[in-house]
């Protein structure tokens, strides 16, 4: 089933930027650096051991590289669903490991005014805003932090980065690396699995409740400022954790692809609560899997805001494993001009009483494109599993264009089943009428964007939400001509 | 005093220049009096108060429209606003999820000098004092601008905008219509609080009944595009009492 929406279609095989706005100045800026360890570009078993070496990892590990290299070598790509932009990535031109100690040679002074400006408007701290800026190679926020993580420890929570983890609680890493989402998940996952680096390793003790939310932006470096994070969250029986990930600011980056895996399982009664917002430079592919496991009892939710990017693919989900499971996706996705925004949901009901929601806002700007992927899977041997769906699209301006993809498959008559999709339009005579109170066409405009999503808004914990009513300002302000 | 002039204005729908609607008005207002204009259906009364402040479907032919000597004809409809011109819709537009508290603050806001930051505190005082003068409960803030509201509920939503924007000049589209009695007495009551040296309102409507509330300083008759009669507020009753077809008929025997 395919609700679509087309306005003139867009050409996928011209892809093209055509219009300038202050997205595009944000997104677009790029410094050449010298790294310390480079794995040099292209993508060979060659580059995998050199990883695996720099990294000193175990054996296991390298083999589980090796092997998903092959996976990944082997699969093609999924454009028989999928948009064929993804042609357009060349994987020998990538870089695919940069450590830390790089040394970047520029100064503040540097860096152009217009990105200061939108740091200063973000309300990026100073500090962070030359790291954002590509100044400083590393943001040393530990301090800032440190308490936070002194706290959680005295509590338990392992909380480190995942090379380290690796090296350190092997025994937890290992039993649960790699189950949810299989290397052979998908390309990009076993590209991923491949080359991963960077990324957090979070484990929460039985009844442990995280107080404060476990931010990833604590620990940003280099490492997990990169392109193939790998995150692994074990929220262990009873215990609750929300964590946090990405900022508003534009993000200095030196490749056009991300590719990040991040696993999450839920144990008996476990809450996670997983945060991300993210706003990509236009001329990244940001390709993510991410996906929990919830047993008994268990909740996982998935709070996800896609702002910038050429094009995300990015459709978390939840696997009901237990009885009772709860899972829920929450999902904001912007698609400026020259951006895709291909989002979505999958929720699979694997045991009884079980209840997913799936709640989906997509804006689409001038050329931008928003599309909407959902997958609710309940087999006909369960029994009492509740799924609710409700897509909404927001068109601004006549070339946007969405697309709505839900595939809900249900089998068996205990199951509740709701499906909502709506698109609407800023029209002109809702701009003409909040300008008729004073305000300007790009104030209008954010209005109208931040009233559409700020039902969803309402949810992100306070920092971000302030943070991604600024950063839609911003676009707004790009988008009015 | 500050004044609202509206010079030959003639007005097209964007779409169709070559058929003009408003075909040549002449109107001055000062503020601190009340004019109405009043005119059958399809005669040109909201067109215009939409050209007026800047709607896009418009097209100004010729003419002018200025404001305390300056025209405004190339300014925004959101310079025109803020340089205090008000339009109360007939028929606002809904702005989902967007409280009327939050849109209004944004409107105040947009009034202040960059930089300068609103008075949070003030500001709600403010507008529970602008509430409680229109009978407006204030859980009424927290709802989404105009979204499922009543007709009654719509128009008094206009009433608090404007009282609490404090414009110069206020043109008022067909503020009567879709009001019950009850509302109307309400919405009446709201706008005579305001009257004042400080406000000048233009009232545009089909019916006298309005004008037994809100009593005019200057009643004009609109027809086909023009001012056709002017006179004060007899002029209203004598419309009511005769119909239209008077001012037709009049306007055939000249």
């Amino acid at each position: 089933m395919s609700d679509t929406t087309t306005l003139p279609p867009t050409d996928e095989t011209t892809d093209v930027n055509p219009v300038g706005g202050i997205d595009q100045a944000v997104g677009d800026f790029q410094y050449k650096v010298d790294y310390e360890f480079d794995a040099g570009t292209g993508l060979s078993e060659e580059t995998v051991r050199y990883i695996s070496s720099v990294k000193k990892e175990a054996p296991w590990i390298l083999e589980f590289r090796l092997k998903a290299l092959k996976t990944f070598l082997d699969k093609p790509m999924p454009t028989h669903w999928a948009t064929t932009d993804l042609n357009n990535i060349d994987f020998s031109k990538i870089r695919y490991y940069l450590s830390q100690g790089q040394k970047p040679k520029r100064t503040w002074d540097e860096v152009p005014d217009d990105i200061k400006k939108t740091f200063e408007r973000l309300g990026i701290p100073e500090q962070e805003r030359k790291f954002l800026a590509g100044v400083e190679a590393q943001f040393d926020s530990e301090a800032a932090y440190s308490n936070i993580k002194d706290i959680v420890s005295k509590q338990g929570v392992i909380f480190c980065n995942s090379t380290e983890a690796l090296r350190e609680h092997p025994e937890i890493f290992k039993k649960f690396f790699g189950k949810v989402i299989p290397t052979g998940d998908n390309k990009f996952s076993a590209l991923n699995s491949a080359v991963f680096s960077g990324g957090s390793f979070i484990y929460v003790p039985p009844g442990v409740k995280v107080a404060q939310p476990l931010q990833a932006y604590f620990r940003i470096n280099a490492e997990n400022f990169g392109q193939f994070e790998r995150t692994l969250i074990i929220a262990d029986e009873g215990s609750e954790v929300v964590y946090m990930e990405g900022c508003t600011a534009p993000k200095f980056s030196t490749s056009t692809l991300h590719s990040a895996v991040v696993e999450l399982v839920a144990l008996k009664g476990a809450k996670i609560q997983y945060i991300t917002v993210q706003n990509w430079a236009n001329n990244v592919f940001n390709l993510v899997t991410k996906r929990g496991v919830a047993h008994e009892d268990a909740e996982i939710k998935w709070i996800d805001c896609n702002i910038g990017s050429r094009l995300t693919m990015k459709y978390p989900g939840v696997v009901l494993k237990g009885k009772r499971a709860r899972g829920e996706v929450i999902s904001i996705a912007l698609a400026n001009d020259g951006q895709h925004q291909d989002t979505g949901a999958k929720m699979i009901h694997a045991a009884d009483d079980t209840t997913s929601v799936i709640v989906a806002k997509s804006i689409s700007v001038g050329q931008g494109r928003s599309t909407y992927r959902g997958q609710v899977h309940i087999p006909k041997h369960l029994k009492g599993c509740k799924n609710n769906t409700e897509c909404d699209a927001l068109l601004i301006n006549s070339n946007s264009r969405t697309d709505t993809y839900p595939a809900i498959t249900v089998r068996g008559d205990t199951h509740s089943v709701q499906h909502e999709a709506s698109v609407s339009k800023v029209n002109e005579e809702q701009i003409f009428y909040m300008q008729q109170r004073g305000l300007t066409e790009a104030q209008a405009m954010s209005l109208a964007v931040n009233g559409f999503v700020n039902d969803l808004v309402r949810q992100f914990p306070m920092e971000y939400s302030v943070e991604l009513k600024r950063l839609i300002d911003l676009e707004m302000e790009g988008s009015v001509g | 005093m500050s004044s609202l002039e509206i010079r030959d204005l003639v007005v097209a729908l964007t779409a169709t220049p070559d058929k003009p609607i408003v075909k040549g008005l002449n109107l001055t207002i000062k503020t601190g009096e009340v004019h109405a204009i009043m005119g059958p259906n399809g005669t040109g009364k909201s067109t215009l108060s939409k050209a007026i402040a800047g709607h896009p479907d418009y097209q100004i032919i010729s003419g002018d429209v200025i404001l305390d000597g300056k025209s405004i004809l190339e300014m925004e409809p959101d310079e025109r606003a803020r340089a205090g011109l008000f339009l109360a819709f007939q028929y606002p537009s809904e702005i989902p999820g967007v409280s009327i508290a939050n849109f209004l603050r944004a409107a105040v806001q947009a009034r202040m000098a960059e930089g300068e930051e609103l008075d949070a505190t003030g500001y709600y005082k403010k507008l529970y004092g602008k509430m409680d003068m229109l009978k407006i409960d204030r859980k009424f803030t927290s709802r989404s601008v105009n979204e499922g509201f009543s007709g009654g509920e719509k128009k008094r939503c206009e009433i608090l905008q404007m009282a609490m924007l404090e414009p110069s000049f206020s043109l008022m589209d067909e503020t009567d219509s879709g009001l019950d009695i009850d509302a109307l007495k309400i919405v009446a009551e709201g706008v005579n609080a305001m009257r004042g040296d400080k406000l000048g309102v233009l009232l545009i409507t089909h019916y006298q009944r309005l004008l037994d509330y809100i009593v005019p300083d200057f009643v004009h008759v609109m027809y086909d595009g023009r001012i056709v009669k002017s006179g004060d507020k007899s002029l209203a009753l004598e419309l009511e009492a005769k119909g239209y077809d008077w001012v037709k008929t009049e306007l055939a025997a000249v």
